[in-house]
C-alpha cells in the first residue's frame, strides 16, 4: 500500500496555537506525478508543505513520506529520509555568506563524503541544469528574483532527491521567468523520473504543469482532481476562485463598475 | 554497481553496470582515474547501467578532463536511456565523445 505512493497525507489536521489551519486534509501523489497545491494566500498551502517535511507536528492525522510514516519514525529514519528530499523554500533561503556554488554544495559536504573535486563538480552540474551555469561564484545578494529561485533549486536538487518539494515557485516572477520555471520542472520529472511537489497560487502554471491538482480553501480541500477535473469543476467556490484569477477581464462591466463602487453601498 | 575493466583493441574499457549513485561512485571514479593515471585511453561502457547520479556524472567530467590533461583519449560506450537522460538534462550529450559499441569506435578509426 505505502509503496504505491511517494506521498500519502491522510485526514490530516493542524493548528497554530488553538486556530485551526489544516482540516482533513487526504491526498496522494504517485511516484513520477506532479502534484499541485493551490489556494489563495493563507488557505494553508505552506503550512501543509511543512507538515509533509515533518517540520511541524500533526494534531491529527498521518504522512506517510517516500512509504515512512513520519509521525512514528525515528530520528534515524527521518535523517536518511531528506537525503531523498530536495525542498525549495518560497523564500530562497540560501545563505548569504557563501557563494551559489558553495550553497549548491552544502547539502553534499554535509551528507557524503564525496571527494571535493566530485562535490564542487556536481554542484555546478546542478547550476547548469537550471541555467544559472557560470554563476557559481556569486552571491545571493547579487542575484536577481528568477535566479535565486533557480540557485535555491539547485540547491534542492544537490541529492539527486526522489520527491522535490517546490514553494511557490513563480511568486514575484515576470511571466517569462516563470515559464522557464515550469518548463525546467517539467524536464526534471520527464528526464529523471522525479515526484514533484509543487505550492502555487498561479493557475497558468499550475495549468502548465500540473498531472493533478488539489485546491485548498481555509485549510480544506476544495476539490483534487486532474486539470481537466479541476478546471470543469461544477463547485461554485472553485469556479470562483480560478476565474478571479484567470480571467479578471471576464468580469461583466456591472460586475466590474460593482466591485469598484461596492464601498458605496457597505458605507 | 558492479564493474569489469578489460582491455580490448589498446584501449581499457571499463563497464559499469546497475545503479550507479553516492554508495558506490566513489569506487567508480577510482577505477576511471587508475585507468588514466596508467596512461591508457579509456572509454566507460555505460550500457548496463540503470541509473546514474550527479556524483557519477562527475566522475565521468573529471575523467574526461584528467584525459584531455594527458592527451588520452576518453568517451562512453552504449550510453543506456537512463544515463542518456540524465546527461542530456547538464546537456553533457554535447560534451563527451560518444559510441554506440567499441566496434562503432573503431571504425571511426581515429
Ligand atoms: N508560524 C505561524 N504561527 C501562527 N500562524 C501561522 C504561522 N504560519 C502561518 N500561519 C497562519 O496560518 C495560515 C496559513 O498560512 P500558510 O500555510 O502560510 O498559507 P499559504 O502558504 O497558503 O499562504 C495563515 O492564516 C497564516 O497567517
Ligand atoms: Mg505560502
Amino acid at each position: 500500500m505505502s509503496d504505491d505512493y511517494a506521498l500519502e497525507v491522510d485526514s490530516v489536521t493542524a493548528y497554530y496555537g488553538s486556530r485551526r489551519i489544516l482540516d482533513d486534509v487526504s491526498l496522494r501523489v504517485g511516484y513520477g506525478e506532479i502534484m499541485v497545491i493551490m489556494g489563495g494566500s493563507g488557505s494553508g498551502k505552506s503550512t501543509l508543505l511543512r507538515h509533509m517535511l515533518a517540520l511541524n507536528k500533526l494534531a491529527a492525522g498521518s504522512i506517510r513520506v517516500l512509504g515512512l510514516n513520519i509521525a512514528r519514525a525515528t530520528g534515524e529514519e527521518l535523517h536518511k529520509l531528506r537525503r531523498d528530499i530536495g525542498v525549495a523554500f518560497q523564500s530562497g533561503a540560501l545563505l548569504s555568506s557563501l557563494t551559489v556554488g558553495e550553497n549548491v554544495a552544502l547539502p553534499l559536504r554535509e551528507h557524503t563524503d564525496l571527494n571535493d573535486n566530485i562535490v564542487q563538480i556536481s554542484a555546478k552540474l546542478k547550476l547548469e541544469v537550471v541555467n544559472l551555469g557560470g554563476f557559481d561564484q556569486l552571491y545571493p545578494a547579487q542575484l536577481s528574483g528568477g535566479m535565486i529561485k533557480r540557485a535555491a533549486l539547485a540547491r534542492a536538487l544537490a541529492m539527486d532527491p526522489k520527491l522535490l518539494f517546490f514553494d511557490e515557485p513563480s511568486a514575484g516572477l515576470d511571466p517569462v521567468v516563470s515559464s522557464e520555471l515550469d518548463d525546467l520542472i517539467l524536464k526534471l520529472r520527464n528526464s529523471l523520473k522525479m515526484t514533484i511537489v509543487v505550492v502555487t497560487h498561479e493557475l497558468e502554471s499550475a495549468f502548465k504543469i500540473a498531472d493533478r491538482i488539489t485546491v485548498l480553501d481555509h485549510g480544506r480541500i476544495l476539490i483534487s482532481g486532474t486539470v481537466d477535473e479541476v478546471r470543469n469543476s461544477t463547485i461554485a467556490r472553485v469556479q470562483d476562485l480560478l476565474q478571479r484569477r484567470s480571467r479578471p477581464s471576464e468580469l461583466s462591466a456591472d460586475d466590474y463598475l460593482e466591485r469598484l463602487t461596492a464601498h458605496v453601498k457597505r458605507a | 554497481m558492479v564493474y569489469q575493466v578489460k582491455k580490448d583493441s589498446g584501449f581499457a574499457i571499463i563497464h559499469l553496470v546497475g545503479d550507479i549513485d553516492l554508495s558506490c561512485s566513489p569506487e567508480a571514479r577510482k577505477a576511471i582515474l587508475d585507468s588514466l593515471g596508467a596512461g591508457q585511453p579509456t572509454l566507460v561502457d555505460l550500457s548496463g547501467v540503470t541509473y546514474i547520479d550527479s556524483s557519477g556524472v562527475a566522475n565521468l567530467v573529471e575523467g574526461y578532463q584528467t584525459a584531455k590533461k594527458k592527451s588520452l583519449e576518453f568517451g562512453l560506450l552504449g550510453v543506456s536511456e537512463a544515463a542518456f537522460s540524465v546527461l542530456e538534462l547538464a546537456r553533457l550529450d554535447k560534451v563527451f565523445p560518444i559510441h554506440g559499441s567499441l566496434k562503432e569506435r573503431l571504425a571511426k578509426n581515429g
